[in-house]
């Protein structure tokens, strides 16, 4: 175990996280019992450790925390909106004891935020008066409970006798014990166990505070059936459960807020060091391969084979282990589009959809900036004042929508609203402004669209405290770019607008195309490439610029690198072309030689080179070699803005 | 009478949290390091219940509870075992030994205090 009070630390993040998403929860699902027992039980954990390991301030601060909210969970206050804003104000003043780490002193300021805040949350709590509890009403009913032990159960520890007791202390019990099932005196193991109990409890407790007594018991058989047609828990209560149907519930058992996971925890540096290991291993074996390639000896060639497929196993492994699902940024942004839509006044709920999908954790955590950015953009800009909805007859509730789907090498992220849509006019206006586009020039809408990730772009009339803070939809492309992502953009007026990012699944590791130009290597990533063909010699003429090439009846514009590079013009015939697919247009790179698919690992630039526009960075051929990885996105770009020749 | 609470872990900040929690509610902690010896532990001590990690050099966890279990005169002793992982399949295999309970780590001291109060009494 790590310093314990850094595991404490980290769990406390979790426990706070937990808070937080079931106190969104709650609001939108005020009479849910079930969550206010995970406020109550974050809370209650985060008091215990907090004290243990020296956090005291936190501790004392969430003790009074709970015992607030004790008075939910007891049914004398309400949930209410107010309720739920005082209480995640607290899971932020909590958040800030913790940054303060242990055995530290708050100073004055955050001791009288404290108090400010445990003051408004005794306010809430006792105004509403008594009895006027909405939280699932906690009236007795009747439970059958039909419990056989495990026949070892006796061996392994059980004792019948403070189950009882324990199942008493719930409310009012009255059971008896059937011997029907005991074997005859000469067959019997004195320590089998073959009772069987049937039990009726009469309770205000809740369905788990039962199930909670039998947790260690689910060996055995259990049937607990409500006596009583309670409408409130009609729905799950009611159902007969059987030993089997209980057992997923030993993992919830930690707290129904914690995530299930039946995982271990590592460090994400080990991760990191981990894959540099493996990065130098596939170096290597590139190496070993070479080597057996020129000496053609069988059996080292075999075994040089046999290298590359574990090391190629290794690698999907070792990269399955770096994934971690979206939800996991998702879970974040409940709490940003709420924030948001009351303090611009416009009613907003964020949906998400594929939370499962997983994505490599550098990439998940560089995405936290852009969503945040872009869920600002949707509500301050996309979605309409409520008046305006209503006029345009739309709910007065807007939506957000958290999209993320794996497709091939890609994952696919979108955040679309139900809002307004993009003003395309505003936006040719702007960009003339600006001086992004010509008057003259005839753009599509979808042109114009993407012209809003360009710098120094912002149609925002009155640049309005939420978004437009000096970042613009140009910080978004750029961390997206640096990811080595497009972002695209699609938008219908009055139906809303989805902005689309699409990300390689990870960074460490990628499938390449090694090309050569001129005298150098280049590694255009394979996930973008579509074909390569050959170049007709009648375009050969061509030295610079752009031009057009005809594949299979499309036209498809294409650039020669050499050129772009400023290298000398290539002498050689029958030069290749590489063609990449680009926010959905294709374009042709033309090469001089197309050498293979190359396993690449992705070493970063020095500082020094890191400014160059193009380059995603350099690997290590298997002669020990460099090549540099070309980032084709801004290459094209590059390429288009080049002056156009006449065809 | 002081009940004795065995615990048996190889990670000494476990076997302390363990005390340190269970100590000021009156019970006596003792303390083995893997399953070998809290195997010897429990035959000197009597315990009147054990708490113990899963993955231990020498002897684990499951292996350690097969042994006690296998001896009659360890009936009805209270054993539970402390998973990280929250695995199924660990707890299964930790139940069909013999365990009475688990206790996912992480915990804290109520979680324990409070398995200890249900298993105890």
């Amino acid at each position: 175990m790590s310093n314990p009070s850094d595991t404490f630390a980290q769990e406390a993040e979790e426990l706070l996280q937990s808070l937080e998403q079931s106190l969104l929860e709650l609001e939108g699902a005020p009479g849910n019992a079930t969550l206010v027992d995970a406020v109550f039980r974050a809370l209650h954990t985060l008091k215990g450790s907090g004290d243990m390991f020296g956090f005291s301030a936190l501790a004392r601060f969430t003790h009074h925390f709970e015992t607030a909210f004790d008075q939910v969970r007891e049914g004398r206050a309400r949930v209410s909106h107010e309720l739920i804003a005082v209480a995640l104000a607290s899971r932020d003043h909590l958040a800030a004891l913790l940054a303060l780490g242990a055995e530290a002193v708050a100073d004055a300021g955050i001791a009288a935020e404290g108090h400010a805040l445990l003051a408004r949350l005794n306010a809430v709590v006792e105004e509403q008066p008594a009895g006027a509890a909405n939280v699932e009403a906690r009236a007795t009913r009747t439970w059958h409970i039909r419990f056989r032990p495990a026949t070892n159960a006796l061996r392994n520890g059980f004792r019948p006798d403070l189950l009882l007791a324990e199942l008493a202390e719930l409310g009012r019990l009255d059971w008896s014990c059937s011997d029907e099932l005991v074997p005859a005196i000469e067959d019997l193991d004195a320590s089998d166990c073959w009772l069987v109990w049937e039990m009726t409890l009469e309770t205000s407790g809740s369905r788990e505070a039962i199930d909670d007594v039998f947790l260690f018991l689910q060996d055995g058989e259990i049937d607990i059936t409500a006596a009583d047609e309670a409408p409130a828990e009609a729905e799950t209560g009611d159902e007969p459960v059987t030993a089997d149907k209980v057992e997923p519930q030993l993992e919830t058992s930690a707290g129904p807020a914690a995530p299930k996971s039946d995982s271990v925890r590592v460090q994400s540096h080990r991760l990191d060091e981990l894959m540099d290991q493996l990065g130098e291993l596939v170096i290597a074996q590139a190496r070993l391969r070479r080597i057996s390639d020129e000496l053609g000896d069988t059996t080292l060639g075999e075994t040089a084979e046999e290298i590359e497929r574990l090391v190629t196993g290794l690698r999907d492994a070792t990269l399955s282990i770096r994934m971690l699902p979206i939800s996991l940024v998702f879970g974040k942004f409940r709490r940003v589009v709420r924030d948001l839509s009351e303090e611009l006044g416009k009613p907003a709920q964020l949906v998400t959809e594929g939370d499962e999908t997983e994505v490599d954790k550098n990439v998940i955590d560089s995405l936290t900036e852009p969503l945040v950015h872009l869920i600002r953009n949707a509500i301050d800009h996309g979605i309409e004042t409520p008046e305006t909805r209503a006029a345009a007859g739309k709910p007065a509730a807007a939506r957000v929508t958290l999209r993320a789907r794996q497709a091939g090498g890609e994952v696919l992220i979108s955040v679309t609203d139900n809002g307004g849509g993009l003003d395309a006019d505003a936006i040719r206006r702007r960009a003339i402004e600006r001086k992004l586009i010509a008057a003259t020039d005839d753009l599509s809408e979808e042109a114009l669209y993407q012209l809003i990730f360009e710098p120094g772009f912002s149609t925002a009339k009155a640049l309005s405290s939420v978004s437009g803070r000096g970042v613009g939809m140009d910080a978004v492309r750029r961390v997206i770019e640096d990811l080595r992502g497009t972002v695209e953009v699609r938008s219908r007026t009055g139906i809303g607008t989805e902005v689309t990012l699409r990300l390689p699944l990870t960074l460490a590791i990628i499938d390449g195309l090694l090309v050569r130009v001129g005298e150098g290597s280049f590694v255009l990533p394979l996930a973008s490439v579509e074909e390569c063909v050959e170049l007709p010699e009648d375009e050969e003429a061509r030295q610079s610029g752009r031009s057009i090439l005809r594949i299979r009846d499309q036209l498809v514009p294409f650039v020669a690198l050499d050129t772009q590079f400023g290298f000398p013009p290539s002498d050689r015939k029958r030069r290749r072309v590489a063609i990449v697919s680009v926010e959905g247009r294709r374009v042709g790179l033309v090469v001089d030689d197309v050498l293979g698919q190359h396993q690449t690992v992705v070493k970063p630039l020095s500082a020094y080179h890191r400014g160059i526009e193009g380059l995603a960075g350099g690997t290590i051929l298997g002669d020990g070699s460099v090549a540099l990885i070309l980032e084709v996105a801004t290459l094209v770009r590059r390429a288009q803005s080049a002056p156009r020749i006449a065809a | 009478m002081t009940k004795t609470i065995l615990t048996v872990d190889d990670s000494r900040s476990i076997r302390d949290m363990i005390a340190f929690a269970l100590e000021p509610q009156g019970y006596r902690v003792v303390k083995a390091e893997d399953g070998k010896d809290g195997l010897a532990k429990a035959r000197a001590e009597r315990p009147d219940m054990i708490v113990t990690d899963l993955n231990m050099p020498v002897m684990n966890g499951i292996e350690m509870i097969r042994e006690l279990r296998a001896d009659a005169s360890f009936n009805g002793l209270p054993i539970v075992m402390l998973t990280t992982e929250a695995q199924k399949e660990k707890m299964l295999e930790g139940k069909q030994a013999g365990a009475t309970g688990w206790i996912v780590k992480p915990f804290d001291e109520a979680k324990i205090t409070g398995v200890v109060a249900k298993l105890l009494g």
